[in-house]
């Protein structure tokens, strides 16, 4: 059986899974795509693949730390797991050039199909086991190890040959020999494709003079020869699918490996971008679910970092033990920043990649759930909040109480003591059941008064104002205050008062 | 040429035995088919008001509609209704049902059997097609006959077929038919041969132990074909008959192999006329009761309660226990929604129930349980509810506002009127009339100056009438009308269902918190994510 399992020990990848519901909304809020580009690198495939795994969190431990070890072997050596993926790529790409019918499935076409299928892979498999027998020593992971002694056992050269062989002898020139039993109403059953060679015995001249009869159907008979293609099709059927899952096997596993190394590619790609301007990347260290772990060094959003020729702002955070974070605080100070840098961190580091950050730590969460204000829907007034109920609605839905939420500023399309008795329920009863939110807000009473209770498992941080006024775009512990300096943001766009 | 399409023309024609002298299907099974004798084309009416036509084609399917007519027949007589009462309590019993069920299911495949023998062009392909049919039905009967004594049957309905099947099954008639088709079967099913197909030819020969050549290939391949195994080829179609190819192969077979085909020659014309009449008549007859089981086992398993209705006479109490309307659960339970039951119960001496309250209060569901659990217990079938009594009805007569357009109204109104009128000369005390938004069109002192006169004349006839109106005074002007009101919350906040309840007529409105309509307050949460 083939497999190479780089990105699970005990299963492949499946870029047909479903993602969660939610993810639609982390693309977007957490502004995903730029991640997603970056690792790309100008291959649309690789984005797929990127955002495919990336959104597709893993929840244990065990398993980010397989992964963590492969993307770990594929940076260092990228220009092998480079070869390997154009191999496969390029097998692909030729056998999908093969015209696979979705409509006739007759057992011949399926046949003839899988046999053209099978002989585009058969060469690419060789070529695989070269990389493989010359490179194998170069890999320290359990997942790239693994995988090529499954190429060393599964497709050895012997095995590769005999497949040569069977692809050309299932030609059936002459016409098939089928075997037929008579079964109930007399129809034929147990069609069977017969050996053309007759069993010895058979060809002693006294017992193998046979005696048949024959008839042929009319030139113009096209129900006749409609039902002997049927009859034809049964004798084939077994044969026919053989072949036809081999052929299906082997494209899967192509499929699959493209996949599976592509995400190694895109983390080579994201790791170089990264260490092309100097940003920081780090090992994150994924704890058990359960406690609140959140600590982090030089954490940076790698979408606003992508985006400026300078290198982000890092920032540091200290929340272990915190089921609640609260960030307050100057417009445009840099809120959302780091809210999306928690987040895209949290995901990065729950899909086996490296984190942005001179260090980062946090435990596991079974999902990362997303309410951030939608700006678009500014225009229908009544039904805002009913918009804003409905999706945290559904969110709660899918969530459990080992996931995490991220709100940037929720429940701001109502007056401010509606939204602060609205979002104050909603946070102690997350915070009860174990829910880890961190909570973007100008919902000041509300803020104020959850510090005031002096919560040992809520933590306050602020976006930090510098002597002048002016943003540094940093953020801080600190009570939070009544003011949002709106009013600077205001004079910065409107000068002239 | 043999003809052994001829067992479906009996098997589909029951011939004088089948149908009762008004087009009512009449079977043993059911007793009493003939009815009250007075159904007329208004029924049809409130048959489509009350949701009983679509409770009728969910039963019968849209395509046979043989059994129709029983389900607009009530019964005349409490002895009628307690025959059926009888075989459904029989059939509720899951070894009954079971060894019923699966009875009829083989009967019914041997309708198909035989229907397709009247398609086949061929001899071989239509004596095959026999063979099976005669198979199918002789392990059917046998099967049943073997589980027949060990049912506990109670029901005089289906102790006479129990009598009857074990009687048969061990004639000899019948055990020489099952021998006879054994060896036949037996002797076909171990013809081998083998073709081969070349272009447009066709070369025919007995089968000489040549190996397997699609086995060879399947294991060299096995290596790249983990895991479960899937089909790539088209499925070969359906039923695979046979058509004028394989006919000619299975003439050059039987001239391999002409011993075991002239013996099924001979088979075939020996047994022409092999399925037993009485047993034609019960397959059909049953299955008013197993449709209508079937039917109902959905509502079971989602909780909703059925029962046998005691049936009253008319003056005592009556009363329905959690009942709700069959078409709608129906469709709820479908859609895994819940449902809400609704309860009444009626002294001896009161017959008018005025019913108001809030538009989607669950008015109109109401009038239609009350006006199909009165029906169907008249047509011996179990009715919603945990607990019923309901006393014998003649009819279920119906007024319902129709929403179409109108632009006369002084016409519609008199429309209106005059179905009424048609409505309350066709009704006896033994009658309940449903009457839902009826005047609704007019204005207010019009639809209360109406309805007080119609309600009068109501209880003069002595009908029992549900009256949905929207005009609250309605359910005070008399002591002896009875004042349900709908719409009004009960249970707890987190459990909140709207019901109908007996109490005088007012008119509340409900409103509930933004938040606690989207699950979303601290209680609510809690609950939601935690399990």
């Amino acid at each position: 059986m083939l497999s190479a399992h780089l990105l699970y020990r005990d299963r492949d990848v499946d870029l047909a899974d479903p993602l969660p519901d939610n993810a639609a909304a982390l693309i977007d809020d957490l502004e995903l795509r730029t991640l997603f580009a970056a690792m790309g690198d100008g291959d649309e495939y690789l984005e797929e693949v990127a955002l495919h795994t990336v959104l597709s969190s893993l929840t244990d431990i065990d398993r980010i730390e397989y992964r963590h070890a492969v993307v770990a072997d594929a940076v260092t050596n990228a220009p092998v797991v480079r070869e390997m993926y154009a191999v496969v790529a390029a097998a692909i790409s030729t056998e999908s050039k093969i015209f696979h019918s979705r409509l006739i499935k007759a057992p011949e076409a399926v046949l003839g199909e899988a046999r053209r299928s099978l002989r585009c892979f058969v060469d690419p498999m060789r070529r695989l086991r070269r990389i493989a027998d010359r490179h194998a020593g170069d890999f320290a992971s359990d997942g790239f190890i693994g995988f090529f002694a499954m190429l060393a056992t599964e497709i050895d050269d012997a095995y590769l040959a005999t497949i040569d062989d069977h692809l050309g002898g299932l030609g059936l020139r002459g016409g098939p020999l089928i075997g037929v039993r008579v079964g109930n109403g007399n129809r034929g059953t147990d069609h069977a494709l017969l050996s053309p060679r007759s069993p010895r015995w058979a060809r002693w001249p006294s017992v193998g003079a046979r005696r048949t009869y024959s008839f042929e159907i009319a030139q113009r008979d096209m129900a006749g020869a409609d039902e002997l293609g049927r009859l034809r099709s049964r004798g084939l059927d077994r044969a026919a699918n053989a072949v036809a899952a081999a052929a299906e096997h082997v494209r899967l596993f192509f499929t699959t490996l493209r996949a599976e190394l592509g995400f190694c590619v895109g983390a080579a790609n994201l790791e170089n971008r990264l260490a092309g301007k100097g940003e920081p990347t780090c090992s994150p260290v994924p704890f058990p679910a359960g406690t609140p772990v959140l600590r982090a060094t030089g954490l940076f959003d790698i979408g606003l970092s992508m985006n400026l020729d300078d290198r982000a702002v890092g920032n540091d955070v200290a929340a272990d033990g915190k089921r609640l974070v609260m960030i307050t605080g100057a417009n445009q100070g840099g809120k959302s920043t780091i809210l999306r840098a928690i987040g895209t961190a949290q995901l990065m580091m729950q899909s086996g990649l490296f984190a942005p950050a001179d260090s980062f730590a946090a435990d596991i969460r079974d999902g990362l759930f997303t309410h951030f204000k939608r700006e678009e829907d500014e225009e229908m007034e009544s039904g805002k909040l009913d918009e804003e109920l409905a999706r945290m609605d559904g969110i709660v839905r899918a969530m459990g109480p080992g996931s995490m939420i991220l709100l940037n500023e929720s429940f701001s399309s109502t007056n401010e003591q509606e939204g602060s008795e609205i979002a104050g329920q909603i946070l102690r009863a997350f915070g009860d059941v174990g829910v880890k939110v961190v909570f973007v807000t100008h919902l000041f009473d509300l803020a104020s008064g959850l510090y005031r209770s002096g919560d040992d498992a809520s933590l306050f941080l602020r976006a930090e104002r510098g002597e002048a006024g002016e943003r540094t775009y940093r953020i801080v512990e600190g009570e939070p205050l009544s003011t949002s300096y709106g009013e600077d943001v205001y004079r910065t766009v409107f000068p002239d008062g | 040429m043999t003809n052994p399409g001829q067992p479906a023309t009996a098997l589909s024609d029951a011939g004088p035995h089948g149908t009762g002298p008004t087009g009512t299907p009449h079977h043993t099974i059911l007793g009493n088919t003939r009815g009250t004798g007075i159904e007329g084309p208004a029924d049809a009416e409130a048959f489509a008001d009350l949701h009983l036509d679509q409770i009728v084609t969910r039963i019968l399917g849209r395509v046979d509609q043989d059994l129709a007519p029983l389900f607009r027949t009530p019964l005349p007589t409490v002895a009628d209704i307690e025959y059926r009462h009888e075989v459904f309590r029989d059939l509720r019993k899951p070894a009954v049902l079971d060894a019923i069920r699966s009875f009829t299911s083989s009967m019914r495949s041997i309708y198909v059997y035989a229907g397709a023998t009247d398609d086949l062009t061929g001899r071989y392909a239509a004596e095959g097609t026999f063979v099976e049919a005669v198979t199918a039905y002789a392990e059917a009967v046998t099967a049943f006959a073997g589980t027949l004594p060990g049912l506990d049957i109670t029901s005089r309905g289906l102790s006479e077929l129990r009598d009857h099947v074990l009687t048969y099954a061990s004639s000899s008639g019948f055990t020489g038919l099952v021998s006879e088709t054994r060896t036949m079967t037996d002797d076909l099913t171990s013809v081998r041969y083998t073709m081969t197909i070349n272009g447009r030819r066709v070369r025919v020969g007995r089968y000489r132990g040549e190996p397997d050549y699609g086995e060879e290939v399947e294991q060299t391949f096995a290596r790249f074909s983990p895991g479960e195994r899937r089909r790539y080829t088209r499925k070969p179609g359906g039923r695979n008959d046979i058509g004028h190819v394989e006919e000619r192969i299975l003439e050059l077979v039987a001239r391999l192999h002409p011993e075991v085909f002239g013996a099924l020659d001979a088979y075939v014309e020996r047994n022409r006329a092999f399925v037993d009449e009485p047993l034609i008549d019960f397959t059909r007859g049953i299955r008013f009761y197993l449709d209508v089981l079937a039917f109902l086992a959905p509502l079971e398993r989602a909780g909703l309660p059925l029962c046998f209705p005691t049936i009253v006479d008319n003056g005592d109490d009556v009363h329905v226990r959690d009942g709700f309307d069959l078409a709608l659960a129906d469709r709820l339970v479908r859609s895994r929604t819940p449902i809400v039951t609704n309860d009444f119960a009626l002294a001896g001496a009161e017959r008018i129930v005025v019913v108001t309250g809030p538009n989607q209060g669950g008015k109109t569901t109401f009038a239609r349980m009350f006006g199909q659990i009165h029906h169907l217990a008249a047509i011996g079938c179990p009715v919603p509810g945990s607990s019923a009594s309901i006393p014998l009805v003649d009819r279920v007569l119906t007024h319902f506002e129709r929403e179409e357009h109108v632009e006369n109204l002084r016409g519609k109104l008199a429309d209106d009127l005059v179905r009424v009128r048609s409505m309350l000369e066709r009704a006896t005390p033994q009658t309940v009339l449903i009457m839902n938004e009826t005047l609704n069109s007019t204005t207010l002192t019009d639809a209360r100056f109406l309805g007080e006169k119609l309600l009068d004349r109501i209880a003069r006839i002595g009908a029992r009438c549900v009256y949905v109106t929207f005009v609250d005074d309605l359910a005070a002007i008399d002591d002896g009308i009875v004042s349900l009101v709908g719409g009004v919350a009960t249970g707890s906040e987190e459990v909140r269902t709207y019901k109908i309840v007996r109490r005088p007529a007012d008119g509340r409105a409900y409103a509930v918190a933004l938040a606690e309509r989207y699950g979303l307050t601290y209680e609510q949460l809690k609950g939601r994510i935690e399990c």
